[in-house]
């Protein structure tokens, strides 16, 4: 008697599995959509499904606005609890599951930020499938290009993992548009949140009025070579003159010149600007993994053998000290 | 019962499950001399299997036992500062013949836990390494370098190609099902596959909290306060033992394994082990159909001063 309605139920569940939906969990700080997350978009529709932004936070609501005009995205998802401020992975993770068991998305991706990185593997294990970091290409829905070896290998990989559980490199893909599109908004489940295992405390952000590390058009580093941290101004100068950001290599950072946030490399950030700019860097495969996709590189160093000149496309051997304030006074003329 | 009164005045929390000892915050060897006695309190004041129970405990010499069993993830890489080269049929990297280490962040965390150890926060540092036969080197520079003792979960060459870091995380779960860890300390990314998964993977299969990219770990009251790198700054997250953590590098120096260190890390322990005997399944999700070299960069040359420099960056059109 429960047959031909079971048949039925089975029927619409096979049919709901294979409507191929992708879903981009946004990053955001409570006031603006992180500009990471119009990158995952573009990724998001080289795959070519119906999208999906799922924005979970405390105060969500303007951020979801801002999600819903990104044109291509066909839903955003909203979950909003005050448990949910600052974003701890122990509590993201359960709202992208509830939107998961919902929805049954094929594709889960994120920027590969800290804040992606860091709840997209959890989401993963999970749903109990393998994901795939730093995509810096889309193929097709299940073949992806990634760089191992601190840039040093492209693998083209092959995912036969039920759900895709992907991050996105955010300088291998054009930031999609910000406005042009209108979403519908649907308010998404919170779930059961944890909130005994792990709680905020408190942070300390870099506070710079330059143009963002990972978005500005031009790129300055300094390295080793600065000598001290009070040496960095002479960056800056420049830096505003060409309305650039201003990175790091790890060696100034650990010798303690700039915060960690500024630095560019295998383990910091990695960066594809029109121009950037290396100033008293050796050039070291790690440093070299963080930037070598920008379109044009200028180093000046003063050792001529220093690895970096390989990768440059202008080289000015030159003492660092005498040839940036130069530059930075022949730029005002 | 007298031991059992002496340990009701401070606060001491027990968790026991069905299956003995979990989530006990001071260390097990000792433990196992009180089990007697509190088993029996156990089983007379409470009916359920699994519930937690307040026990104090009296004297200093029992207080500082309360510290943690901590497990650390070490991966056998290529050396950092190795230039890979391609093998010519796509397949992978060269790795024959070629330098290997512990990778760089293992030895970051590694060097947290025997710190905590020093510190008297943790009673045993356990290292797993999860490879080929090859990997026994690590481990053993692992122990010299402070580890009590050590877990290699074997495999053939063919199977650690293939390995990802879901097939890693799932087997550190299974040992530490097994073994009852209060923490498991890993890298934030190996610098072979740098996957950057598999702290997160395990923190998701044990269900326990995750602090990543650690610059500063402090541990008090069955807690970790860690400071975070992230991508504005820093971040300070609290979060409840059992837990896992994975370092940045700016947690600490790891020291070097000095030679009396290196032989005496020949008699410690070291448990092999196979993935099939901690019923872990290693199907492939990920398959690599290729590996090539990126695009060479070619180096564009020196120019004479600032002025020239300035003015073939104006002809390229980056700068106004």
């Amino acid at each position: 008697m429960f047959a031909p309605k079971t048949l039925f139920f089975r029927s619409l569940g096979s049919l709901q599995k294979r409507l191929n939906s992708t879903l981009v969990v946004a990053e955001h700080d409570d006031q603006a959509l992180g500009a990471i997350t119009l990158n995952t978009i573009t990724a998001a529709q080289k795959i070519g499904h119906e999208i999906s932004v799922l924005v979970a936070g405390a105060n969500s609501k303007k951020v979801a606005e801002q999600a819903a005009k990104i044109p291509n995205v066909k839903r955003v998802l909203v979950a909003e609890d005050a448990q949910l401020k600052d974003l701890l992975p122990e509590r993201v993770t359960e709202v992208v599951l509830e939107a998961q068991k919902k929805n049954n998305f094929t594709h889960i991706l994120a920027g590969g930020s800290s804040f992606g990185r860091g709840v997209l593997p959890r989401v993963a294990a999970k749903l109990d499938v393998s994901p795939i970091s730093d995509i810096s290409a889309v193929h097709s829905p299940d073949t992806f290009t990634r760089t191992m070896y601190a840039g040093n290998a492209v693998a083209k990989v092959k995912s036969s993992a039920k759900v895709k559980i992907l991050t996105v490199r955010g300088t291998a893909f054009e930031a999609s548009a910000a406005d042009g599109g209108s979403a519908a908004t649907e308010a998404a489940e919170v779930g059961k949140l944890n909130t005994e295992i792990s709680e905020f405390v408190s942070q300390e952000l870099s506070k710079s009025d330059r143009p963002d590390l990972q978005t500005a058009r031009i790129v300055i580093s300094g390295g080793r070579g600065l000598k001290s941290g009070d040496n960095f101004k002479l960056l800056y100068e420049l830096a505003d003159k060409l309305g650039a950001a201003v990175g790091a290599s790890r060696a100034a950072v650990d010798a303690g010149f700039v915060p960690n946030d500024m630095q560019v490399g295998q383990t910091g950030k990695i960066v594809a600007p029109d121009l950037y700019i290396a100033v008293g860097i050796s050039g070291a495969i790690q440093h070299l993994a963080g930037m070598k996709d920008s379109k044009v590189i200028v180093a000046i160093n003063k050792d001529k053998e220093a690895p970096i000149f390989q990768v440059a496309d202008f080289g000015l051997e030159a003492d660092l000290f005498k040839a940036v304030p130069e530059l930075t006074a022949e730029l005002s003329k | 019962m007298p031991l059992c009164f002496t340990l009701l005045k401070d606060h001491l929390i027990l968790a026991l499950p069905e299956d003995g000892f979990r989530n006990v915050l001071f260390d097990t060897t000792i433990c196992l001399a009180l089990l007697v006695p509190l088993t029996c309190l156990c089983s007379s004041s409470v009916p359920s299997k699994k519930s937690t129970l307040i026990f104090s405990v009296h004297g200093p010499s029992v207080r500082t036992l309360i510290t943690m069993k901590i497990l650390v993830g070490v991966k056998r890489v290529v050396d950092y500062a190795v230039k890979i080269r391609v093998k010519p049929d796509k397949s992978g990297v060269v790795k024959d013949g070629v330098a290997h280490s512990i990778n760089p962040f293992c030895e970051i965390a590694l060097e947290e836990a025997v710190r905590l150890k020093e510190a008297k926060k943790a009673s045993e540092v356990v290292v797993v390494s999860i490879g080929n036969a090859k990997c026994t080197e690590n481990i053993r520079t692992a122990l010299a370098k402070g580890a009590d003792k050590a877990i290699h979960v074997e495999v053939d060459d063919k199977t650690a190609e293939k390995l990802e870091p879901f097939h890693v995380a799932k087997s550190i779960a299974e040992l530490v099902k097994r073994d009852k860890y209060d923490a498991v300390f890993l890298g934030k990314q190996a610098i072979d596959d740098d996957a950057n998964q598999t702290g997160q993977l395990l923190a998701g299969f044990l269900d326990w909290p995750q602090a990543t990219f650690a610059s500063k770990v402090e541990h008090a009251d069955g807690k970790l306060t860690v400071t975070r790198e992230v991508d504005g700054g820093l971040q300070t997250v609290k979060v409840k033992l059992p837990a896992v953590v994975t370092a940045d590098l700016r947690l600490n120096e790891p020291r070097y394994a000095t030679l009396p260190n290196i032989m005496k890390a020949k008699k410690k322990p070291l448990e092999k082990i196979t993935p099939d005997k901690l019923g872990v399944d290693l199907t492939v999700q990920t398959e690599i159909l290729e590996v090539t070299e990126p695009p060479v960069r070619q180096a564009g040359g020196f120019v004479e001063d600032v002025p020239t420099l300035v003015k073939k960056l104006r002809e390229k059109g980056v700068i106004a």
